[in-house]
């Protein structure tokens, strides 16, 4: 057939961005929401909303939106502790804060840049309730009635893990897992379960959620679910 | 006597068969359901309309690994002739489709001697196919993500949500046009069109499909 081969050529071209894209989109990711973020911030029209630029993935395992009021939230902390708890989010916001901003990753590959978070450090609450002589390990349930995760003592006491009620300077909307949920800085995102309902401390490691579909129950960024790189 | 219009008026064209447009409709569902199932795991309003995402996920993942089966069977079986060999014609450009990208009206294609597809239709098609490709590769690493770095995981979702926008818009420009004529569109659908959609709007494909009569009478004005 006559002339020249252009689909080819912008087939191939195509391709050649996917691939290109896969190697470097992260950095060209960065570069999108350092150069672009800011003026779609101003956008009024939330049209922008549709650009994948610098977004949260909203993931939910249940078939409805969880919800609470904040008025009517408790935290419950129990199991081996000296003094069983139930906290109020006014009882949270009176406790020390602590900000955070670090880089949100998922498991999957999305990241987020720079989030900015604030809550209790998870330690603070552990200190208030007093851990037993023989505990080991956190088990947390989300009141979406599902989602389940949990942590050793010792991951539990870094200072980069929260009991988070802010996320951008805003109080944790439903859809982030509002009004309070853990954030588990140096791990990937399933770890810092949403819609934080309980925090039970007990005597072994009671694998959550997504560890019974397959993931590492030590989720570190990086050195976790059959990678050892950059971990943070 | 009959006149050239009234025979044109009882007969049609085909333009796709049968393989053409089963390989057409199978992908074109695929795509509906990919965009659809995507948007709930992908845009925020709509997770948190449906949540279910590991249902989501399946849907998702099952139907894109499915995607490109239908076309590479049609391009495989015995009677894929015709498309393999629209295939080729997508490949190849002309003169005059480079010429038709300088035209204000390309609805109106006027003297410019295109064959069965219109430059547009052949970067649709070409764009489809890459993408549907870069989807799948993509899509598996974000699925089976556990041999690849973290920096490749998050290009290959990077790399996903952008050419999601770009098929979001090539496919609602393609329904745009195909609205826009009907009788294209009746080639997708029926598989055939009339001759003087054929004469008018892609003229080298109809010499190519009835001979060189009807230019007879352009050369002797001439």
């Amino acid at each position: 057939m006559d002339g020249a081969p252009v689909g080819r050529r912008v087939f191939l071209g195509l391709l050649g961005a996917g691939a290109a894209g896969i190697l470097w989109g992260a950095n060209a990711q960065r570069w999108l929401e350092q150069r672009i973020g800011p003026y779609l911030a101003k956008d009024g029209t939330g049209l922008s909303g549709f650009l994948p630029i610098g977004r949260f993935r909203i993931y939910s395992v249940t078939g409805s939106m969880p919800h609470r009021d904040r008025d009517e939230y408790r935290l419950r902390v129990g199991g081996l502790v000296d003094q069983p708890l139930t906290l109020t989010y006014r009882d949270l916001r009176a406790m020390t804060p602590t900000g955070l901003t670090r880089d949100f990753q998922c498991v999957t590959g999305w990241r987020v840049y720079s989030v900015p978070w604030k809550g209790v450090r998870l330690g603070d609450v552990l200190d208030r309730a007093g851990v037993q002589a023989g505990a080991k390990a956190l088990r947390f349930t989300s009141f979406d009635g599902a989602y389940s995760e949990s942590l050793t003592l010792k991951q539990a006491r870094r200072d980069d893990v929260l009991v988070a009620y802010e996320l951008e300077g805003e109080e944790l909307s439903d859809a982030h897992g509002g009004p309070v949920r853990l954030y588990v800085a140096p791990m990937y995102g399933y770890k810092s379960i949403k819609w934080l309902d309980e925090i039970e401390v007990t005597d072994k490691v009671v694998p959550g959620y997504w560890q019974e579909r397959g993931y590492d129950v030590d989720a570190w960024v990086g050195r976790s679910n059959n990678r050892d790189d950059n971990a943070p | 006597m009959t006149t050239q219009v009234d025979r044109e008026a009882r007969t049609t064209i085909p333009r796709f068969d049968r393989v053409e447009r089963a390989a057409h409709w199978t992908t074109a569902v695929l795509f509906g359901v990919l965009m659809l199932t995507g948007a709930v795991l992908y845009a925020g309003p709509f997770s948190a309309l449906f949540g279910r995402r590991e249902l989501f996920r399946q849907v998702h993942t099952y139907a894109g690994l499915l995607l490109p089966a239908p076309v590479l069977l049609a391009l495989v079986s015995r009677r894929g002739a015709q498309l393999r060999r629209d295939l080729g014609r997508l490949n190849r450009w002309s003169q005059d489709d480079a010429r038709w990208f300088g035209r204000r009206n390309r609805a109106r294609p006027g003297r410019l001697d295109l064959g069965k597809f219109n430059p547009g239709q052949k970067l649709n098609a070409t764009f489809f196919g890459a993408a549907i490709l870069v989807m799948l590769a993509t899509g598996s690493i974000m699925r089976w993500f556990e041999p690849f770095p973290n920096d490749w995981r998050t290009g290959a979702t990077f790399v996903h949500d952008w050419f999601a926008l770009g098929i979001w818009l090539a496919v609602l420009g393609h329904i745009y046009f195909a609205i826009r004529d009907p009788i294209a569109l009746r080639g997708m659908t029926r598989g055939d069109v009339t001759p003087y959609w054929a004469r008018t709007e892609r003229p080298a494909w109809y010499r190519e499909v009835v001979g060189d009569a009807p230019r007879s009478t352009a050369a002797t004005r001439r």
